[in-house]
């Protein structure tokens, strides 16, 4: 048997772990109309974000995907579609997509309703329906196997890889062997330990996906820097790498791996796309933190867990961040910010393994209904869909 | 490593190995030249006399190491020695090389 949260049971069989109502505008031209109704709504949430038309092939598809996977998302018990009527990704597009998960679902076009105060009021109006039926839901007693966690580190120093990170894998680690699962991504962190990740593949098709994930976007960063004249790739680490006693990329991208622990891998994932399995995933986005957690969110991640070295108070719209530092200075300036100090492990308080034990409940508490500090305060500047070139 | 509860002496300079397999530690500060510091790996502790000057976030040698051996970190291989190295030595990119993000690509 299993550990158990308390969550939201949904109709597709996946489990929430906020029961929240999402405003998701189709369209930029939409967002402060979407802004407006989430305002209104206690329990809601909106996504803000400058895409949704002016787009042409798989950046559009990407777009698209990402944001009906976000709709899908088991944390939210309800979605309002708002759409202007006119842009390249349809609304009622959006909405299909969300539906084959059964959750409440509306859609609102503004060039529809009239202008944007009618959106407003009809927005509104569906989404206090839709809060008035999911404020009677309880959660209920799930399996930890219904858990999904996104993981990212940013604003990192050297006590990340050394510290934040191994303590992380090790509580990722205890997830997966439950039959959770756990999605590291940042590619472009992981860069130099492409045969070490593909070591822990589940069979040679996924070693491949991994070794090419990662070589593609070595290939992309090489386009990049090719106009610079230091065409060596030791433009992958940096300067204040060396000084802070890195010694090669192999090294440094090491400690952005330990996210993921020891686990298996078993498989790669598509921006955009969700897991259709259980397990350890390897998700193909950049290194920007919002992206990243967009990616896995759209995954089904509900909940992330995020290690900072020097500190960042970043959140996600209706996804709890767990914010967790191995610097116990950080975690003394930024203790509203920062849910573990693992610096422990610095100080010699705790050792590694203690640290990712305390991880791993804080995830169960937090799933259970614990807020994390970047909720409390209202964090919600980490949804941000990637972009291709 | 000898099997003591971690330390009482939380002012003694440490070093942490993450790894079991790993041949070095992460110096937790500065250390100095001649001075003995603690290196700690979960709840095991050893003493371990500082042979150079290093500083914090950098690596320490657990054991006296060749030329061309590997140098493990998290587990996994890091880099190579360029030339010798003894206990208790500092090994940055001045003695260990790595061929993955060296050559030209």
């Amino acid at each position: 048997m299993g550990d158990k949260f308390m969550g939201y049971q949904r109709k597709d069989g996946s489990v929430g772990v906020r029961n929240q109502i999402a405003i998701i505008p189709s369209v930029f031209c939409s967002s402060k109309v979407a802004e407006r109704i989430a305002y209104q709504v206690p329990g809601s949430v909106y996504f803000r974000h400058p895409v949704g038309c002016s787009q042409v092939g798989e950046d559009l598809e990407v777009t698209a995907k990402t944001l009906i996977q976000i709709g899908k998302n088991p944390n939210f018990a309800g979605v309002v579609v708002v759409g202007l009527g006119c842009e390249r990704f349809s609304p009622y597009e959006l909405a299909q997509g969300i539906a084959p998960t059964n959750k409440m679902l509306e859609t609102v076009v503004i060039q529809e309703e009239g202008d944007s105060l009618a959106a407003i009021q009809q927005g509104v109006k569906y989404a206090r329906a839709m809060q008035q039926i999911a404020s009677r839901q309880q959660r209920e007693e799930a399996d930890v196997s219904e858990l999904v966690i996104g993981l990212n580190c940013g604003g990192s120093d050297m006590t990340s890889g050394l510290i934040a990170n191994p303590a992380l894998g090790i509580a990722s680690d205890k997830l997966v062997a439950q039959g959770g699962s756990s999605i590291l991504s940042e590619i472009t962190e992981l860069i130099g330990t492409e045969e070490i990740l593909a070591r822990r593949a589940i069979n040679e098709t996924v070693a491949e996906e991994i070794r090419q994930t990662v070589y593609q976007t070595e290939q992309k960063l090489e386009r990049q820097t090719a106009a610079s004249s230091n065409k060596n790739r030791t433009h992958l680490i940096s300067k204040g790498n060396y000084d802070g006693g890195l010694s090669s990329v192999v090294e440094k991208s090491l400690g952005s791996m330990k996210k993921s622990g020891n686990a298996p891998f078993s498989g790669v994932i598509q921006y955009g796309h969700r897991l259709t399995s259980k397990g350890l995933y390897l998700l193909d986005s950049p290194g920007h933190d919002g992206e990243v957690t967009t990616g896995e969110v759209a995954a089904g991640a509900q909940i992330i867990v995020f290690p900072t070295g020097r500190g960042t108070p970043t959140g996600f719209p209706g996804v709890p961040v767990i914010k967790i530092t191995g610097n116990p200075r950080t975690y003394e300036k930024m203790k509203e910010n920062i849910d573990i100090n693992v610096g422990q492990v610095m100080t010699g308080e705790k050792t590694m393994q203690q640290m990712g034990e305390e991880i791993y409940r804080e995830i169960l508490e937090v799933a259970s209904g614990k807020l994390a500090k970047a909720e409390i305060l209202g964090h919600d500047e980490q949804f941000c869909i990637t972009r291709l070139p | 490593m000898s099997d003591l509860k971690l330390v009482v002496d939380n002012r003694q300079k440490a070093a942490l190995v993450i790894d079991a397999k790993d041949n070095v530690a992460v110096a937790l500060e500065d250390l100095k030249k001649g001075e003995t510091c603690l290196i700690r790996f979960e709840d095991l502790v050893e003493q371990l006399e500082v042979m150079e000057d290093i500083a914090f976030g950098h690596k320490i040698a657990l054991k006296d190491l060749q030329q061309d051996e590997c140098v493990y970190k998290y587990g996994e291989e890091i880099g190579r020695m360029k030339e010798p190295l003894q206990k208790g030595g500092w090994i940055h990119s001045h003695n260990m090389y790595c061929e993955r993000g060296l050559k030209n690509g």
